[in-house]
């Protein structure tokens, strides 16, 4: 069948004040001769329904296949200008232009200027895009694979079976229960937060397997991790040594934690007898079933101190910085198995801050009723033995204080066990590579920790975030992790409870059956979960430099046995960020690519040196600069019309051709605004602007190879909410390019 | 967006908040049909209205950028705004549910182009600005307003100005005859994302919220901090406008107290964090911030926050809960007096400005849940009794920002089991 041939229109909205103050009869006069549209036609009112149906009627009835429209911001009337059998460009006439360019006759002329380089840049981009067809996978799998049995893991693996999906589950022990199983009970999670209750974990564990939907694999792990959403090829190794293969859509990882090793804490008594952890206690607690607690040695434990933040909160470096939030809440609880025994058992918690957040304080006001003692004081040395002494400093009364005790319990931190550390795993593996003997045993050794062995060329777990948690960087997205298909819940995630670490696991199973269905239709996942482009790749003109597979933010892109890189279409973001990075451009995807951009900064016309109007190419991120802008737009401040404002994916999409070939045309300046770097980055595809800023500080020499001073290229972190300050920066960075005077290319272009 | 009409299968999400935004479009994502309801002319909630996040003080705009592109994209999405849900009667898998929309005023054929804005002279507090300031009484919400379209307060029609906002638009979408809808739906299940309220400053009597003008709420220092607020980001002093210096923040204003609200709202002590770096922001070196506080409560990597605040010589901690404040009758200025319980001192402290670190609440106006919803003992939303409704966000428990999504992406999935049963049952 050969594909209808194409057909482009542009509509031109005059609506909005535009046709006040530009001249229309220009703008369509620049689409015909200049943008060879075939049909073009302006309406006083585009977005309203009469304009959305003579543009419907043109792509019904006239065969059209692109459009150009020229009207607002593509930010504005989205869902009315929502055409989805074509390909789509919007010239930004409103917001970027009639709204910031100064009021008056002595602006027209660059005023109806900029408009007429904004039809001219949409007709070029509308031709160089492709709609997307998307890549339906019937035998994608939408099978959920849970790697973890403990509460998060079985709880993950019952939501994806309530809502009717397969699950997959891997547990490394003999049984389901993960830590509950340690553990006499839990803190409520409902109303009336009063009492301890039982974990519940055995009858989740029987609920689990006894699902006819879920399969669960005991003594086992996870070999290797291979493939992408809809089809990652999961090898499950088993105790017998057996391998079993399953085709998963998505994974769920719940790998859970350890306790932090009290003897690395000897000041505090960790290793003397009589001195626990939290988990020791409830180990005690469970022997004593209800009855009287009692020591390793047999004695009735008549007072009990547990010492808060036990190795936590420590700025020294030396144990954990952080604050694993379930300690409190769980002395409260173990001191509560001693008084709902025997109210008279001495029981005191000694804390710094007592941070029960929520409703744990009706659980804190429960324990204070029963008659637990609260001590803010912070020990310095715990001795055990047959009688322990706990020395600390009581904050209140301002002195050093001793108290005995039968038995001491140190709330120690939770440490996660998120499966190596990537930048560790890369240098060994380098390292092993080139036959190092001792990285070869490292090398070993790690993966034996490895939760998910997964074959990604960047490394075989989940990207960590801090101190050994995979958890997301992102506010607004928590279960945003860098691996596409793949979700992290509970303790691994970042330190909690049980209430959280259950709720946790809902969400993440959430996140992986969308992973698991959007794969099998084609399309990305967050954020551009609407796009159906991938990146596709001419591999016949490819350097195999790596760039793309080593800047890919998301591990998307492996190397095949021939070198080449190989991209894995449903692990992919559709960032660009290897659209960015190939150095010989042979990365496109369907509706973006270096010449979607490219033929839209040739298309402006750039006057010549005597003209004294400077052209200026911005290359802004789409999801905050280019807001801004609009911003700026809706609040009607201005900016110089010498700019031409492109919005990119994000910055890291940034091919540098697009900046020489600007330069090389006689542009006299490129302003690139992306998203802030550095630790609290705020780009959402990670690295993008990262990356962006990393090359263009290499572009220096290519300037000065072109004769161009390398202030004819800057680049600024813009937030969204900087609407005033992105106009400022306009303004003055035009002015300094008047000062330098006009770029010594124009006329060569 | 389009018009579906909903079945038992769809999922009503009910706030527009960052709760009920991720709910809806987690559902709507993984292919369910969803109806996501606002009371207010626009989505974004309380976050919309915070000045930066902690801990990376990066902006709630940013995110909710992302999300309203996500929305725009997703035709299984139908956003509702100015409606509230009357009644909501049935049971899991089948509810009918009874919606009040509000008149805007304003049609679809708004393109926010801002003429009846400045056609109008009247004016009305500014909500996005907690009634710090006024605005038109033809108004966009806020810069990132969903949807896009203006609003005209009830206040204006049929007066003059009303007509005259009506004359200024060239495009017929002043519609003043528009009157309140009812509009009964099916729905299979409902996510209750009705957000939470901060905790009335003036019940907490001995801190004169509602005598002294210098003692303000967290919330309405988040807007004074904001360059798009009210004072464009300059912390003045309500009392006579000069910039304030000396800043107290007051924790636990209402939390953790059987008197007021018996739970921790958890946030407070983050935001507080957050806070005294806004006014070093806004102050420089001259910035002075006090905490008064119970117990610092950050929990994880949030204790990184914590020690990074501690290091800065121009914040300082006392471990006290404020007894009362009163007045320096000749400067405003308030007077904390209390006991620092850290070797108990007495002390009378006097401050330029205090902000009251005020808890949360479950929002309650326009909010009617249903007999079925199971609330705790602060009135936050623990499920229901027919196991077909959900609290998301903090009207399940006083969450911040990340934990809301968390809560709320978890919402989505119970709703999504729900709706997967009624199918199932259904077929069979």
């Amino acid at each position: 069948m050969n594909a209808p041939a194409n057909k482009f229109a542009a509509y031109i909205c005059s609506g909005c004040g535009l046709g006040d103050v530009l001249k229309v009869a220009g703008l369509e006069k620049v689409a015909k001769t200049e943008g060879k549209m075939a049909v073009i036609k302006t309406h006083p009112f585009l977005c309203n329904a009469e304009g959305v149906k003579m543009i419907q009627d043109d792509i019904a009835n006239d065969g059209v296949t692109h459009l150009c429209i020229a009207a607002c911001s593509r930010r504005a009337k989205t869902e009315a200008f929502s055409f989805p059998t074509v390909a789509v460009a919007r010239a930004n006439l409103r917001e970027g232009v009639t709204w910031i360019v100064a009021e008056g006759a002595d602006h027209d002329e660059v005023r109806q200027e900029m408009a007429e380089d904004y039809i001219r840049m949409a007709c070029a981009e509308v031709k160089k895009l492709i709609l997307p067809a998307g890549n339906k996978k019937e035998s994608s799998s939408k099978k959920i694979l849970v790697v973890g049995g403990g509460m998060s893991g079985m709880t993950a693996a019952q939501a994806a079976a309530d809502a009717g999906y397969e699950v997959v589950l891997v547990e490394k022990t003999g049984a389901l229960g993960g830590f509950a199983n340690q553990m006499w009970k839990r803190m409520p999670f409902n109303a009336p937060h009063a009492e301890a209750q039982p974990t519940g974990a055995v009858e989740l564990a029987a609920q689990v397997s006894a699902n006819p939907k879920i399969k669960v694999y005991l003594n086992s792990t996870v070999a290797e991790t291979a493939g992408a959403p809809g089809r990652f090829a999961i090898k499950i190794a088993q105790e017998s040594g057996s391998i079993s293969e399953e085709l998963c859509g998505a994974i769920v990882q719940a790998s859970g934690f350890s306790t932090y090793d009290i003897a690395k804490l000897p000041e505090l008594g960790g290793g003397q007898q009589n001195v626990v952890d939290q988990a020791g206690l409830e180990a005690l607690a469970k022997a004593a079933n209800g009855g009287p607690i009692k020591r390793a040695d047999g004695k009735e434990v008549s007072s009990v101190v547990f010492v808060q933040c036990a190795g936590q909160r420590d700025d020294s470096g030396t144990h954990l910085p952080y604050c694993s939030g379930h300690c409190c809440g769980t002395s409260i609880k173990q001191a509560m198995y001693f008084k709902d025994q025997n109210p008279d058992i001495d029981t005191v918690v000694m804390y710094d801050d007592l941070r029960v957040p929520g409703m744990g304080e009706d659980f804190y006001r429960s324990a204070q009723t029963k008659g637990v003692i609260f001590t803010k004081g912070k020990a310095s040395k715990v001795t055990g033995g047959d009688s322990c002494n706990v020395t600390f400093k009581d904050l209140i009364l301002n002195e050093e204080n001793t108290i005995p005790a039968d038995l001491v319990v140190l709330a120690t931190g939770q440490v996660p066990n998120a499966g190596v550390e990537l930048d560790e795993w890369n240098a060994t593996a380098t390292a092993a590579d080139s036959g190092d003997a001792a990285a070869i045993e490292k090398k070993t050794a790690l993966q034996k920790i490895s939760v998910l062995n997964m074959n990604y060329r960047q490394g075989p777990d989940l990207p960590q975030l801090k101190y050994g948690f995979a958890d997301s960087h992102f506010i607004c997205f928590p279960y945003e992790t860098r691996r596409t298909g793949i979700y992290a819940a509970g303790p691994m995630r970042r330190p909690m409870d049980m209430h959280q670490a259950t709720e946790d696991a809902v969400g993440a199973t959430m996140k992986a059956i969308q992973a698991a269905e959007n794969a099998s239709l084609g399309r990305a996942a967050h954020p551009r979960a609407w796009d159906l482009s991938f990146p596709k790749a001419r591999l016949e003109g490819c350097t195999q430099c790596k760039r793309c597979t080593v800047e890919c933010p998301f591990g998307a892109i492996d190397e095949d046995e021939k070198r080449f890189p190989l991209f894995n279409e449903e692990r992919c973001r559709r960032c660009g960020t290897c659209m960015g990075a190939c150095p010989v451009r042979v990365i496109s995807f369907e509706n973006y690519s270096c010449d979607s951009v490219g033929m839209q900064v040739k298309a402006v016309n750039v006057p010549d040196e005597e003209d004294e109007k400077p052209r200026i190419l911005i290359l802004a991120c789409e999801n905050d600069a280019y807001p801004a802008l609009d911003m700026a737009g809706m609040q009607r401040l201005t900016y110089s019309a010498f700019v031409r404002v492109i919005p990119v994916r994000c910055l890291g999409s940034v091919n540098t051709v697009w900046i020489t070939d600007a330069l090389g045309a006689g542009y006299d300046g490129v302003m690139m605004m992306g998203c802030q770097k550095g630790d609290n980055y705020q780009c959402h595809f990670v690295k993008g602007s990262e990356m962006a800023y990393y090359r263009l500080s290499k572009i220096g020499d290519t300037l000065k190879g072109m004769g161009l001073e390398p202030e004819r290229m800057q680049t600024y972190e813009i937030a969204i909410t900087d609407a005033a300050r992105v106009a400022k920066l306009i303004n003055e960075y035009v002015e300094q390019l008047n000062e330098m005077g006009p770029s010594p290319m124009k006329g060569f272009g | 967006m389009t018009a579906s009409i909903a079945t038992n299968q769809t999922i009503l999400v009910v706030g527009g908040g960052i709760a009920g935004m991720t709910a809806a479009l987690e559902a709507a994502e993984c292919g369910k049909q969803v109806i996501l309801v606002e009371k207010s002319p626009t989505l974004g909630g309380r976050t919309s209205m915070l000045y930066r996040y902690f801990p990376k003080m990066c902006f709630p705009t940013c995110g909710l950028e992302i999300n309203l592109r996500r929305l725009r994209g997703n035709p299984n999405v139908r956003v509702m705004s100015m409606t509230e849900v009357a009644a909501v009667t049935g049971s899991r898998g089948d509810y009918n549910v009874t919606l009040k929309v509000q008149p805007r005023f304003i049609n679809e054929n708004c393109t926010a182009c801002g003429d009846c804005g400045k056609a109008v002279s009247a004016e009305v507090p500014n909500v996005a600005n907690y009634g710090l300031d006024k605005i038109k009484a033809a108004y966009l919400p806020h810069g990132m307003a969903y949807p896009q379209r203006y609003v005209i307060d009830p206040s204006i029609v049929g007066t003059p100005d009303g007509e005259a906002a009506k004359a200024a638009c060239k495009f017929d979408a002043v519609d003043l005859g528009m009157q309140e809808e009812t509009i009964e739906i099916k729905a299979g299940s409902v996510v209750w994302a009705t957000g939470w309220r901060p905790y009335d400053a003036n019940k907490i009597q001995p801190y004169g919220y509602d005598r002294y003008a210098n003692v303000i709420t967290s919330l309405e220092f988040e807007r004074l901090c904001d360059p798009q607020g009210p004072t464009g980001g300059k912390v003045l002093r309500p009392s006579d406008g000069k910039e304030a210096k000396n800043i107290a923040f007051i924790q636990c204003a209402g939390s953790r107290d059987e008197n007021h609200l018996r739970h921790c709202s958890r946030i407070c002590c983050m935001a507080t964090l957050k806070q005294t770096q806004y006014v070093r922001e806004a102050a420089g070196e001259d910035a002075k911030s006090t905490v008064y506080y119970i117990d610092i409560r950050v929990i994880d990597r949030l204790e990184d926050f914590y020690q990074n605040v501690q290091k800065d010589p121009n914040v300082s901690f006392v471990k006290s809960k404020v007894a009362r404040i009163a007045l320096n009758e000749e400067n405003n200025s308030p007077i904390l007096h209390g006991v620092d319980t850290e070797g108990y001192h007495r002390y009378a402290t006097e401050h330029d400005l205090v902000v009251l670190a005020v808890g949360m609440e479950p929002e309650v106006v326009g909010v009617q849940l249903p007999e079925d919803i199971v609330l705790d003992s602060s009135n936050f939303i623990e499920g229901s009794k027919s196991g077909g409704m959900f609290g998301a966000g903090s009207a399940a428990s006083p969450l911040d920002v990340n934990r809301a999504v968390q809560s709320a992406t978890a919402a989505a999935m119970r709703s999504v089991q729900v709706i997967h049963k009624t199918a199932s049952t259904e077929a069979a």
